[in-house]
């Protein structure tokens, strides 16, 4: 799978807050569907349906145990959709900071920042 | 300190990033379009901006290259001014000039970028818009032309499970 098509699953996983909040539950450790549907009340059915989408995007994957079948949290996948927006979003905002200090001189000795037109 | 650039997706071809500045809408203006003020702050750590041009006007053409201190190496952005709205937004295209960097972006395709400004209180609220012609070369566009150095982060993941709880 290319790179932006596994993009766009992560962050269509990552868009319902339910799915947020079952891999912040999973990144404390892994979990039955049964112990994650609980602190939603949430049947169980539900609770898969959102697990199917998670597991789609690979940021979750199942464990071995066939009976009681636990979800774990995959966070490679997860990384890199954290990392990517995050590059972008650093790249800005160094670039800002940078503007931060520029503004903050030219409100200081306005005087000194005269330049004839160009 | 003002707070950090956010970041959103509005669609599946677009950036938008949004800030504030504990300065007058008519700095943040002058600093986007004199070019020895733009000079000062845009580029990367560890680039020098040797070229800087800016013919700032409707049909107006501008250049911006970088250059690394380290390698040497060059590359950098062109295109055309489309709006000029002064203090408030400011439109152009963009053209990414690979020069002698070995990056795969697609060179002909250009992003169009949108950057407007509004005013309270003496905090102004800049939000860029980077159009791209479609998904792929934006997810592209991200994923090249980052300066090495960027380290994973768990903070960061931690921060994301914070916002879900």
């Amino acid at each position: 799978m290319q790179t932006s098509e596994r993009l766009d699953l992560t962050f269509a996983a990552l868009a319902d807050p339910t799915r947020r909040a079952i891999l912040a539950r999973l990144a404390t450790g892994e979990a039955t569907v049964a112990e994650l549907a609980e602190p939603f009340e949430m049947s169980q059915p539900a609770i898969s349906k959102h697990l199917k989408v998670l597991e789609r995007a690979g940021l979750i994957s199942m464990d071995v145990d066939a009976q009681r079948r636990p979800r774990k949290l995959e966070l490679k996948r997860l990384e890199e959709a954290v990392d990517w927006i995050e590059r972008y979003r650093e790249i800005f905002e160094q670039n800002y900071q940078r503007l931060d200090a520029l503004l903050e001189e030219l409100q200081a000795k306005p005087s000194k920042r005269k330049r004839t037109g160009k | 300190m003002p707070k950090p650039a956010e970041v959103a997706l509005p669609s599946d071809r677009e950036v938008r990033v949004t800030r504030t500045f504990n300065a007058p809408r008519q700095l943040v203006w002058d600093a986007h379009t004199k070019p020895e003020l733009v000079q000062e702050w845009q580029g990367y750590d560890g680039w020098d901006m040797p070229v800087c041009d800016m013919d700032v006007r409707v049909g107006g053409k501008y250049k911006w290259q970088w250059r690394s201190r380290e390698e040497g190496k060059q590359f950098g952005f062109f295109g055309t001014f489309t709006e000029v709205d002064g203090p408030s937004k400011i439109v152009h295209d963009q053209y990414y000039d690979p020069g002698d960097m070995d990056f795969a972006m697609p060179a002909g395709d250009p992003c169009i970028v949108s950057v407007e400004l509004s005013e309270q209180d003496g905090v102004t609220t800049l939000v860029c818009n980077l159009t791209f012609v479609s998904k792929k070369a934006r997810d592209g566009a991200v994923a090249t032309g980052m300066t090495d150095g960027m380290e994973h982060s768990y903070a960061r993941l931690d921060d994301m499970f914070k916002a879900a709880a």
